[in-house]
């Protein structure tokens, strides 16, 4: 069942340096079990348990990026990727970042059980861009933004986050059932790097999404109403009550989304600010300190330094957020637009189908009509007949492909996000409520140094 | 030095809820208390990161603490509420029996009207319009009788007079800074906003004069406070006829008239500028520049060095007090901001719930719904109580404002005393001078055999002048003396209430954030223990 040999990409991690995680010692996912019974049954969190429980059967019975330095059996098939190691390279203009991409797997078509190559971000958009045009239907898993303007000053946070996105990208795709298959992924993770500069060459721009595209599939949406009542002529379309209540959803998302988005890249700037506003204060609050003298001029500037102290913490939560927080929420919505990017797939597949089905109609009635009058032109039309029709099959088949991927990559999809977002609530109260007790701890062992002072 | 711990807070900058919080009052919050203590050590989340969670339930415990200080901030004190009703975040403390004011037990400023002068000018509408202020105060003055409870109506300029009546009374006082004037405000500000103001500045004024331990037992508060109809306590005399006044004489002082030529014994207990004898500012003046440029030491100097020192330290204290309280101000802004984001990405996340439940199809939707609903609602909680704790910390930290403020008393303080010891000064180059041209004048009657009478006439009167001026010298020198000695009460006094008005500033900051912060730990502890399920081990599986 496919099903269930599909692993949800639950396994990927966003905060890849966890200093105060959570699991206690010796656990797996038979600990997590009984951790987990010990907790309060609110029926959310049973259901929470059963997502969690199941992507640890997918991923144990799966075959994919796990826990890989010993793979529970030899035969098991693995496939283990990761992305590390940002290196600037080249001057000025033509700078640019270059990844160490390290492969580790036993799968027969792969030359090399281990190999490790370097990639730039560019490889990372072909490798795409081949997958968006070979499996139409499957989301294609979403790279991080371009960002031309960032780019130039390469600050370390940006090219942090960038690893980190690019890891999860192609971690999606090496734990997707069809998308591991793909011949192109593995000229990625396997060709060395002039062969894989070839091959980038070749393939700029012919593949790439067309904003017309995108902007088609909106005005669709939008515009049904306006244009049936002004009588404009419309593409041919989808009448799937489903599929409408679908992109709706996915539009109303994108918004949604966009917003919490924002708030949350607000709330990052915000904590930045109160830590610089506590360090100027303390520093303050340090030279107020030093007119006092005695006893309380020395509260003073322990206050001072509390306060100094809690800036740095502030500024540290505020790079936790923005890796564990704001960029999970960036990625869902890069991956609604990629879900946006099928639908556009599916349209242009829907309209072929149509077309040819149009086209081959015409051509059998013109068929029929030369079969009857006996025409030396019958042969010719018969076998343009055939082709046509082949070609028209050929479409609505592919056109069917499409809708049934889509059904299964809608619930994948859901799951998928339960999880990230899961995790990315759970970093969100774990970092905020840390922060909050090293406050309350920094300034309760000042008490009773202020106690002693009256 | 003023009843610190009854600030009339400052409110917090929200006077009208924005519509983000109106939407988030009306959230049904689906859960327990928001405002529960939960003791940091019975969150086992927690724990491990916990270091001191013994003493963090030794703080919780004492029900003093938790109660009175996490009282949550309901409405804004109404400014008609008593100053000194029994704060709700401050600790007790017996400091409030030592600075309570011995005479008034309450003052309130309300009411304000507006009223038409007598004579009102009907060419200009408007003009001759002004606002009074009804105030009522509860007066001891017979201790341990019934309080009284006095109402009168005042106008600002009636308040200005107050102010200046006291300033010539109270040399050498730190007396506290009266409401500014500000022309400018009242034409930019609503007239209602800028009655408000005033009326608050105003009840915060007359609070701090009572709480003097000197100038709330004066006449002249007693008198503004409690004299029905108009205000008793006239005005010094206008510029326009001081100025005329002392024209007037200047001719007969400068001639030598008798009657003309000596300073006035009462007005030497007062600084020469503002006055009428301008003769005597001229001396004053004359005499200030001969001290900074002539090199000439005068006679009397300012040798008391622990006063200079202290003068420095003051200086010094008020820098960092300016650069504190504008950090404090930034720090609340930083905190408050905080606050309202935290609250609108609740939001964000609210509409995303309803939208996600909404459109629901498979049940992953629906239990990510639930995980956005549990965040924005503990986000909006914490939203919450980031805006409770501003407005606590904003009246904490307005104990900085308030003695900057105060500041400027010090500063009219030693000038007081300056323009005594110029007085001083001045007065002691004069007796110099005419006993020298008293001697001249003898010594040149004595060559004329039989004496000239017309010299000796000169004479005799110059001896009278002296005389004069010797009773105004050592009239001016006790003045200079009582202004010196104002001055070391005030600053030990000073320095005492300083002392513990900042030490009830830290310490209720600190309180305040230990308080605050703990609850807002527990809110977010609970979140993140409803989804710790999704937290993974922590196998090292992307690392090679």
């Amino acid at each position: 069942m496919k099903l269930v040999s599909r692993s949800s990409s639950k396994e990927i991690r966003y905060s890849r340096n966890n200093p105060n995680s959570l699991s206690k010692p010796g656990s797996d996912s038979a600990g997590r079990y009984s951790r987990a019974l010990l907790l309060p049954a609110s029926p959310s969190w049973q259901d929470r348990r059963k997502v969690a429980m199941i992507s640890t059967q997918r991923s144990l019975s799966g075959s994919s990026s796990q826990s890989p330095r010993s793979p529970s059996s030899p035969l098991e098939p693995f496939l283990f990727v990761s992305v590390t190691d940002p290196v600037k390279l080249g001057n000025g203009v033509q700078a640019y970042i270059s990844y160490r991409v390290i492969t580790k797997t036993n799968f027969p078509e792969y030359q090399a059980p281990e190999k490790i190559v370097i990639r730039r971000y560019s490889d990372f958009v072909w490798l795409r861009d081949r997958l968006a045009e070979k499996f139409k239907g499957i989301f294609i898993p979403p790279l991080p933004e371009k960002s031309t303007v960032e780019k130039f000053r390469f600050s370390a946070e940006f090219i942090e986050m960038r690893c980190q996105a690019l890891n999860v990208f192609i971690n999606r795709i090496a734990s997707h059932p069809d998308l591991k298959q793909s011949e192109d992924l593995r000229t990625f993770l396997q060709e060395d790097e002039e062969t894989m500069e070839r091959a980038r060459f070749q393939e700029t721009g012919i593949f790439k999404k067309k904003p017309a595209d995108l902007m088609q599939l909106f005005k669709d949406v939008q515009s049904k109403v306006s244009d049936v009542v002004l009588g404009k002529e419309k593409p041919v379309e989808e009448t799937d009550p489903e599929y409408e209540k679908l992109k709706n959803y996915i539009f109303g998302l994108e918004d949604h989304l966009a917003e919490a988005q924002r708030q949350a890249f607000r709330l990052v700037k915000r904590h930045r600010e109160l830590g610089d506003s506590l360090s100027d204060f303390g520093k303050a609050i340090k030279l107020l300190g030093a007119c006092e003298g005695d006893s309380l001029g020395k509260a003073f500037s322990e206050l001072g330094s509390k306060s100094e102290m809690l800036s740095i913490k502030l500024q540290k939560e505020a790079h936790n957020l923005l890796m564990n927080f704001e960029e999970p929420l960036k990625d869902y919505a890069r991956a609604v637009q990629s879900i946006k990017a099928t639908m556009v797939d599916r349209a242009n597949a829907f309209r072929q189908q149509c077309e040819l089905a149009e086209t081959t109609k015409l051509k059998e009635i013109n068929l029929d009509k030369l079969m009857l009058m006996r025409s030396e032109k019958a042969g010719d039309a018969e076998i343009e007949y055939n082709e046509l029709k082949a070609e028209s099959e050929e479409a609505t088949r592919r056109f069917e492909t499409i809708v049934k991927l889509m059904s299964e990559e809608i619930v994948r999809f859901q799951e998928q996000k339960t999880a990230d977002m899961g995790l990315a609530f759970h970093e969100f109260a774990k970092g905020q409520a840390k922060l909050a007790n090293d406050i309350a701890n920094a300034w309760r062992s000042l008490l009773p140094k202020l106690d002693a002072c009256s | 030095m003023m009843g610190s711990e009854t600030h009339l807070g400052l409110e917090p900058p929200e006077a009208s809820p924005s519509p983000p919080h109106e939407e988030m009052e009306t959230l049904a919050l689906v859960d327990d208390d928001p405002l529960s203590t939960v003791p940091a050590a019975a969150d086992p989340l927690l724990s491990p990161l916990v270091s001191s969670s013994s003493l963090s339930s030794s703080f919780l415990d004492p029900p003093s603490y938790a109660d009175v200080v996490f009282a949550p901030f309901d409405s804004p004190k109404g400014a008609a509420s008593s100053p000194r009703s029994p704060s709700l975040s401050r600790e007790p403390s017996s400091r409030s029996d030592l600075r309570a004011p011995a005479e008034y037990s309450k003052i309130t400023v309300s009411n304000p009207q507006k009223e038409q002068e007598a004579a009102a000018n009907s060419l200009v509408p408007g003009a001759g319009s002004f606002v009074t202020y009804l105030i009522t105060s509860l007066s001891l003055d017979p201790p341990g009788s019934e309080p009284i409870e006095i109402s009168v109506r005042r106008r600002f300029r009636d308040v200005v007079t107050l102010a200046d009546r006291l300033a010539e009374a109270y040399r050498g006082f730190f007396i506290p800074p009266r409401p500014d004037k500000s022309v400018v405000e009242s034409q930019v500000m609503q007239k209602q906003e800028f009655v408000e103001q005033r009326r608050s500045a105003l009840e915060k004024y007359l609070w701090r004069l009572a709480c003097h331990p000197m100038i709330g037992r004066s006449d002249e508060l007693r008198a503004f406070l409690r004299a029905q109809g108009r205000m008793p306590l006239s005005p010094s005399t206008d510029v326009a006829s001081r100025m005329l006044d002392g024209a007037v004489r200047l001719p007969k002082q400068l001639f030598g008239e008798p009657d003309g030529g000596y300073v006035a014994l009462q007005e030497v207990v007062q600084p020469a500028k503002g006055g009428r004898d301008l003769l005597r500012i001229f001396k004053e003046l004359k005499q200030s520049v001969t001290n900074d440029w002539a090199g000439v030491k005068p006679l009397v100097v300012e040798e008391d060095k622990e006063f200079l020192e202290r003068k420095d330290k003051m200086q010094d204290l008020e820098q960092q007090l300016s650069t504190a309280s504008q950090q404090a101000e930034a720090l609340v802004k930083a905190q408050q901001d905080i606050g309202e984001t935290m609250g609108e990405l609740g939001l964000a996340f609210i509409k995303l719930t309803k939208f996600e439940t909404e459109e629901a199809i498979y049940d992953s939707q629906r239990i990510r719904a639930a995980d956005a609903k549990c965040v924005a609602t503990a986000a909006v909680k914490a939203s919450r109580l980031y805006r409770e704790l501003n407005a606590q910390t904003v009246k904490h930290l307005d104990t900085l404002h308030e003695y900057l403020g105060l500041m400027l008393a010090v500063h009219s303080a030693f000038s007081d005393r300056s323009s005594a010891l110029l007085t001083v000064q001045t007065l002691m180059s004069d007796l110099t001078s005419l006993h020298t041209r008293a001697e001249k004048l003898e010594a040149a009657s004595s060559r004329i055999f039989g004496g000239d009478r017309a010299r000796i006439r000169k004479v005799e009167e110059l001896k009278e002048t002296i005389r004069v001026t010797e009773d105004a010298k050592s009239c001016a020198l006790r003045e200079y003396e009582r202004i010196k000695e104002n001055n070391k009460n005030e600053l030990e006094r000073l320095d005492k209430e300083m002392h513990e008005d900042f030490l009830g500033m830290l310490k209720g900051f600190v309180i305040n954030q230990v308080g605050y912060s703990e609850k807002i730990s527990s809110v977010w502890a609970k979140v993140a223990d409803e989804t710790s399920g999704y937290a993974r081990d922590s196998t090292p599986q992307q690392r090679m």
